[in-house]
């Protein structure tokens, strides 16, 4: 059997399927030409079949995204490759104050077909600024909505979906997610089945035991596989069933089809790399308990990175970041198991 | 035609005025006096910021940008807005939040959007959208330009840079008129800018006019030369203004001595333009003061407006 195609390679597959079936579309970032064809080589070969609209841009990351926002406010559909997450901030501006703000503050819809690509996450020994998760600086900005990139939604179709919404998005793609591969067929391992929460298959959620659960643990793509290690963990040394579910859209969450799954569970974790302080995850409590509330069976365990800036030698970030055991840990002590 | 460009004090030479120049200019300046009255009146909600005597800029522009171009304009922009459609009624319903208005009432002074015009109210914002659109501009090779107006005080800001940086290296057409009215809000240029608008553009290898006319036929006999040029061959083009804010930042914020705001009104181009052309002057202001006073009473009768999200 042919190995399943790897998270980068999905990627980079979506973006050619869309320069192909759409002449409107552009890409810009820094370092996206061929041979290199980007940081993490997910815009490889575009450049060759696209010169005309892959473009590579000085070290501008504000203006890029604002060259971008101009592209689509004439009505192209614009992708930004932001190197490293962490250097959004110096997009912020364009990207809260332009392109979310455009799509609604002239009195009318304005359509702005933006994706802004945000490489994000440690683990990989890049230090304070080159490792963070900064989703939780754009929860709650109006019109913007956030995404992730996860091994169980195939970013042919959610590429697709994105340049085609009309409002600006932001897709975060976990940097230790590009070199595994994407899930195929219910399966993610020999242990873990999954399947989807909603017909338009944006909520995965992998399981052993579909019914009922100990506890189901919300997680972001880049955590997915530490969510489903700390599963794994869980149902082995403790005799306790997780699910995991992976949205692939973390902002606005539509928490409809989470919630029969959700109010059966003995416990709802959400686990996300960001430093802990105003996550997503906060945002998700809050949502779970303004539709749960009586319902729990235990508050909404929140599990994240510390409250730290992200070191560089691997003990120190290993101790510092979200690993699988700090999942297991905190779930374990939650259900005194 | 025969046209100099003006020096301070000196009268330009122009053998005629276009009546609809005069007029536009006319009723820039009753708009921008008016909302300070109604400021006054209390009849205005939240902020305004007056384009007195920079009323020339856009009207000298007028007939070198082409409809298909695009415009931005910044917090500053009534003045760019009437140029750009003479439509005093929809620009004050939105600035009074009555139906009719142009962003249904959401944007205000400082955030309009219409066909082809978009104003927002960060300082350099605007800079790198523009050459966004001049990108899209330039692969199309029609021989559209995005104009972007923007103040000496947006010079402060990383993002003029960044743009300009772009806009040179890609070749966009992308006009940048500056209106250098000597003060960012209240912090004079001497305060706020090291060297010059001139020096900044050079250092990006941008050409860079600087118009000290205030003179619409004589700015244009100077602009329209690198303007069409900037359509041909696609590229960048500063153009800046030497001009004189006459009024606040915004309402009562005018913190300049006696003697600046003297100095400014010497430029006026009002006194000038009534000189030069006494026969009609006079008739032209008192229609335009009426058509003015006419919107505000139709538009203050006007429902509030309705916002369809």
């Amino acid at each position: 059997m042919q190995a399943a195609e790897r998270v980068a390679e999905n990627l980079n597959r979506g973006l050619h399927t869309l320069f192909e079936n759409d002449p409107r579309v552009y890409l810009l970032g820094e370092d996206v030409l061929d041979p290199y064809g980007g940081a993490f080589k997910v815009t490889r070969g575009l450049s060759t079949r696209y010169p005309d609209r892959v473009i590579t841009t000085p070290i501008s990351e504000g203006a890029i995204v604002g060259v971008g926002n101009g592209l689509a406010l004439a009505g192209d559909r614009a992708i930004v490759e932001v190197m490293f997450g962490d250097f959004v901030t110096l997009a912020f501006d364009q990207i809260v104050n332009f392109a979310a703000k455009s799509v609604a503050m002239y009195g009318r819809r304005l359509p702005m077909h933006l994706v802004v690509r945000c490489p994000v996450g440690g683990n990989r020994g890049y230090g304070p600024t080159h490792s963070q998760c900064p989703q939780k600086h754009f929860v709650g900005v109006p019109d913007l909505a956030l995404f992730e990139v996860s091994p169980f939604h195939d970013n042919v179709a959610l590429l697709e979906r994105l340049v085609g919404r009309g409002e600006p998005c932001l897709l975060f793609e976990d940097k230790g997610l590009y070199g595994e591969r994407m899930l195929a067929d219910g399966r993610v391992d020999e242990l873990f089945r999954f399947d989807y929460l909603d017909t338009g298959q944006t909520v995965a959620r992998a399981f052993v035991d579909d019914t009922a659960a100990d506890c189901v643990i919300v997680a972001p793509g880049g955590v997915a596989r530490r969510a489903l290690a700390a599963a794994r963990e869980l149902l082995v040394e403790l005799e306790l069933g997780c699910q995991v579910i992976v949205p692939s859209q973390l902002y606005p969450l539509d928490l409809e089809p989470l919630l029969p799954v959700l109010e059966r569970a003995g416990l709802v974790c959400v686990a996300e790399e960001s430093t802990a302080g105003g996550t997503w995850g906060a945002e998700v409590a809050r949502r779970v308990y303004d539709r749960l509330w009586g319902r729990l069976r235990r508050p909404v365990l929140l599990v994240s990175s510390r409250d730290s800036v992200i070191p560089t030698a691997p003990h120190l970030e290993r101790d510092v970041l979200l690993q699988s055991g700090t999942i297991t840990r905190a779930v374990g002590e939650a259900l005194d198991a | 035609m025969a046209a100099v460009t003006g020096q301070v004090g000196e009268p330009a030479v122009a053998l005629d005025v276009d009546r609809e120049d005069l007029d536009l200019l006319l009723l820039i300046r009753r708009f921008e006096e008016t909302l300070l009255d109604l400021f006054a009146q209390g009849k205005l909600n939240g902020t305004t910021h007056t384009c007195l005597g920079q009323e020339y800029v856009p009207v000298a522009l007028r007939p070198l940008l082409r409809d298909d171009d695009f415009v931005f304009s910044n917090h500053r922009g009534h003045g760019h807005y009437l140029a750009r459609f003479g439509d005093p009624e929809g620009l004050l319903a939105e600035i009074m939040g009555r139906e009719g208005a142009v962003c249904a009432g959401v944007g205000g002074s400082q955030h309009l959007y219409r066909d082809t015009y978009l104003s927002t109210g960060v300082q350099g914002e605007s800079l790198p959208v523009a050459a966004g659109m001049a990108l899209h501009m330039q692969r199309r090779g029609r021989g559209q330009l995005a104009a972007v107006f923007i103040g000496d005080g947006t010079w402060g800001e990383g993002a003029v840079y960044e743009a300009l940086n772009m806009a040179s290296l890609w070749r966009l057409p992308l006009l940048v008129v500056v209106e250098h009215n000597g003060i960012a809000q209240t912090t004079p240029t001497g305060l706020q800018m090291a060297g010059t608008v001139a020096g900044r553009a050079a250092a990006f290898g941008v050409r860079h006019v600087r118009v000290t006319s205030t003179d619409v036929a004589a700015i244009r006999a100077e602009l329209a030369g690198p303007i069409a040029d900037a359509r041909r061959r696609p590229h960048p083009l500063v153009v800046e203004f030497e001009t004189h804010r006459l009024g606040p930042h915004s309402k009562g914020d005018d913190t300049r001595d006696e003697a600046a705001v003297r100095r400014a009104r010497e430029h006026d181009w009002r006194e000038r333009y009534r000189g030069r052309f006494p026969l009609v002057f006079d008739a032209a202001d008192r229609a335009q003061r009426e058509r003015v006073a006419a919107a505000v009473r139709e538009v203050e009768a006007r429902p509030r407006s309705t916002w369809e999200r």
